[in-house]
């Protein structure tokens, strides 16, 4: 396709917390100063800046783009920012990728953030106008349905229980547990604690969901040139995908993401990834609900569909197992600041890949690993997949 | 031709009301939180300075956005500074006429490279001009709430 | 990387500090009013509802009956063909029974709000609603529906015309 190689080069983030002190920009700062420091580059040598934010109403800060530019690193730079729902997180890095893929950049520094606790007396009041304001709206939903509705048909289609789910749940918050940025990490919880947990739209129930969260990622993109200048570990983004279904979301099947499958698909492509199951060696699927980790394997075509729980209770997705999926903790467990969190998967499977995460690392040295994410009204996939050597 | 593509005359043009029903709660950030205690306790206006560029950011920022250095070196600015621009306000927010004019202006206090958004207060229309000199006015101590408006507005300064 | 730093930025708040005021913050509320036009498709859908009728629209080429309708096929990317009137009663495709409402609020009797396939439409073409009279544990999918209305001279033209779904044999 004649494009360059990229390479990620470094990377940072802030602890994922309920409510901040710092400003959007601080935590934005936080993170680009971090993954600029743990690779030795300053902002002179940065040529563009890509961010990715959630909708404004959650910072309640209107061009939030503008806004978070400085501390983003974007001083008197080419700057953009991107936007695809919860879809966010994975795709900011893609669009980064492409800036430095074309040969318009050499380094791009790459920064998602998220201030929700700004959004009173809930963020739900924001997620309400995701509705369709004449069909949907007066019959004032909660976010929390349209993943009740999904979750429940995922399980009807092929006679899940709730126990089966609530394995996700355990496993993620067991692994993040050993993340040092984690609001959520709990050694000791079990699927009875998730199964007796406060019921808010069944089959929902409180440990099923991911919290609201404060954080800031960010990751520095750089060419081949550059990346083999700084760094004898280079991670190269060996494929990247991106799709988006129908808006009319009750009008599609929602037990199976074709979206995610389409993403997987042309990053399979691109990365050369014939037979994802062999070689793919490490997973973070977006995972706001436990379910939705299941549902994104099947669709990346890393699980049969509905074959995804039987993988989760073999242990073969725990952190140990054959193909670790999520051993940062996740959503569940790390903290869910709608862009940060997806950005911060692509985080961890830097550091994983490099043998740099700490007590998550897992074992058997991977080669290859995948991260993706999900948003918008079940509707969009994006996919990242990097990979060592070559 | 689709039938669709002209409304059927038995459809009213139909509009939905609403609203987003948030509020938002703003923390002030590490630099803002030092900066509006500063001026709720003490009456005092604090920049950040940046040694390697040579220039000190008003209001605070605990980074400097041109070379991305952390910023720890806290100084004292103003209270007097000197306008730069100013505008005479004329109509209010929702667009009805006010009926005293509010004089807004951007003030270089001394010591500050960045200027500040502020009003003008207890000024004469006529003796208004970029480069005049004001001096911040704050509201008594008890009055303070740690906000920006704990500085009333900034008034001319005798000379 | 992460293995190397020992402490992360990020100061975490307690929702306790803000009514100790322990510390500062300010607060802003947008009052972002809105008007928003139900547009050509959907204007004529909340039309027909307030005649008690479900209304859906057809594409030649690729031969589906949409509900909601849209002026044009998302599809085939061309003007829709068809108005076609749908049955006022479906199957339940999925459910939820919740506890809280939009703005998290806890309430006692659960809502029940479903995807519910439309009887007229193509396979699979569902809209949002609500059931009621019946039992929560009661609700199954792919359960009967039909929608009970509200009396002619309280509807006026929206979604809500159709006050819930009931279970039907
Ligand atoms: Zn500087
Ligand atoms: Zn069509």
């Amino acid at each position: 396709m004649g494009l360059r190689k990229v390479a990620v080069v470094g990377a940072g983030m802030t602890k994922f917390v309920r409510r901040a002190l710092e400003t959007g920009k601080e935590l934005a700062y936080e993170a680009a100063k971090m993954a600029l420091d743990s690779c030795e580059l300053t902002l002179d040598d940065v040529d563009g800046v890509a961010l990715g934010t959630a909708p404004e109403a959650f910072d309640g800060v209107h061009m939030k783009g503008e806004y978070l530019s400085d501390g983003a690193g974007a001083w008197r730079k080419p700057f953009m920012r991107c936007y695809v729902g919860g879809g966010t997180g994975v795709f900011t890095p893609i669009q980064g990728w492409y800036h430095v893929a074309s040969g318009l950049f050499d380094v791009c520094l790459v920064v998602c953030e998220e201030k929700m606790s700004s959004c009173q007396p809930h963020p739900q009041g924001a997620f309400l106008t995701i509705f369709d304001h004449s069909t949907e709206r007066p019959l004032e939903p909660n976010l929390l349905w349209i993943f009740a509705l999904e979750m429940n048909r995922y399980m009807h289609m092929h006679g899940l229980q709730k126990k089966d789910i609530a394995l996700v749940s355990v496993k993620n918050k067991r692994n993040a547990a050993d993340h040092p940025c984690a609001m959520l990490g709990d050694p000791n919880i079990t699927v009875e604690d998730v199964l007796n947990s406060e019921v808010l739209a069944w089959p929902v129930q409180r440990l099923d969901v991911s919290p609201i969260s404060d954080g800031a990622v960010a990751l520095v993109l750089a060419s081949e040139n550059v990346a083999k200048r700084i760094t004898d570990k280079p991670v190269w983004i060996k494929g990247v995908g991106w799709s988006l279904d129908s808006a009319y979301w009750t009008n599609r099947d929602l037990y199976y993401p074709k979206y995610v499958e389409y993403a997987a698909r042309m990053a399979y492509e691109m990365a050369g990834i014939r037979e994802p199951r062999k070689e793919i060696h490490i997973v973070e699927p977006y995972d706001p609900f436990d379910y939705k980790e299941l549902h994104h394997l099947e669709g990346l075509l890393l699980a049969d569909k509905g074959d995804a729980p039987r993988l989760t209770a073999e242990g073969v997705t725990a952190r140990t197992g054959n193909m670790p999926v999520c051993p940062s903790g996740g959503l569940l467990g790390v903290g869910n600041p709608i862009a940060a969190a997806g950005l911060m998967k692509v985080a961890e499977i830097f550091w994983q890949l490099r043998g740099e995460a700490g007590k998550r690392q897992v074992p058997g040295k991977p080669i290859t690993g995948l991260a993706q994410a999900w948003g918008d009204l079940m509707q969009v996939g994006t996919v990242v997949i990097l990979g060592i050597g070559g | 031709m689709s039938i669709l593509e002209k409304p059927n005359k038995n459809v009213e043009a139909r509009v939905v009301e609403g609203e987003i029903p948030i509020q938002s709660r703003y923390t002030y950030g590490l630099a803002g939180e030092k900066f509006f205690r500063e001026i709720m306790d003490k009456a005092r206006i604090l920049g950040t300075r940046c040694v390697e560029c040579d220039y000190t950011y008003v209001p605070p920022t605990i980074y400097c956005e041109r070379c991305f250095a952390k910023l720890e070196e806290w100084v004292e600015v103003g209270p007097e500074g000197t306008v730069q621009s100013f505008t005479v306000l004329l109509v209010a927010l929702g667009g009805s006429p006010l009926d005293e004019p509010e004089i807004m202006a951007l003030i270089q206090l001394d010591g500050a490279d960045s200027v500040l958004v502020h009003r003008l207060g207890d000024v004469d229309l006529d003796e208004l001009a970029i480069g005049m000199r004001v001096k911040a006015v704050f509201k008594p101590k008890k009055q303070r709430e740690g906000s920006i408006l704990d500085i009333a507005h900034f008034a001319p300064v005798e000379d | 990387m992460t293995s190397k730093i020992k402490e992360f930025p990020g100061v975490a708040l307690r929702e306790s500090d803000f009514a100790e005021k322990k510390i500062l913050y300010t607060t802003w509320e947008p009052n972002a009013r809105y008007a928003w036009d139900a547009g050509i498709a959907i204007g004529r859908y909340l039309a027909e509802l307030k005649q008690g009728r479900i209304i859906g629209t057809r594409c030649h080429k690729c031969r589906r009956t949409v509900v909601p309708p849209r002026n044009f096929c998302e599809w085939c990317f061309r003007p829709m063909d068809e108005w076609v009137y749908l049955e006022d009663y479906g199957v339940v495709n999925t459910y939820s029974i919740t506890y809280v409402k939009w703005n998290m609020v806890r309430v006692e009797q659960p809502i029940l709000p479903a995807v519910i396939e439309i009887a007229g439409a193509s396979k699979g073409m569902g809209i949002m609603h609500l059931l009621g009279e019946v039992e929560p544990d009661e609700v199954k999918i792919g359960m009967k529906v039909q929608a009970v209305w509200k009396p002619a001279k309280e509807r006026v033209g929206a979604i809500t015309d159709i006050l819930y779904f009931k279970p039907v044999e």
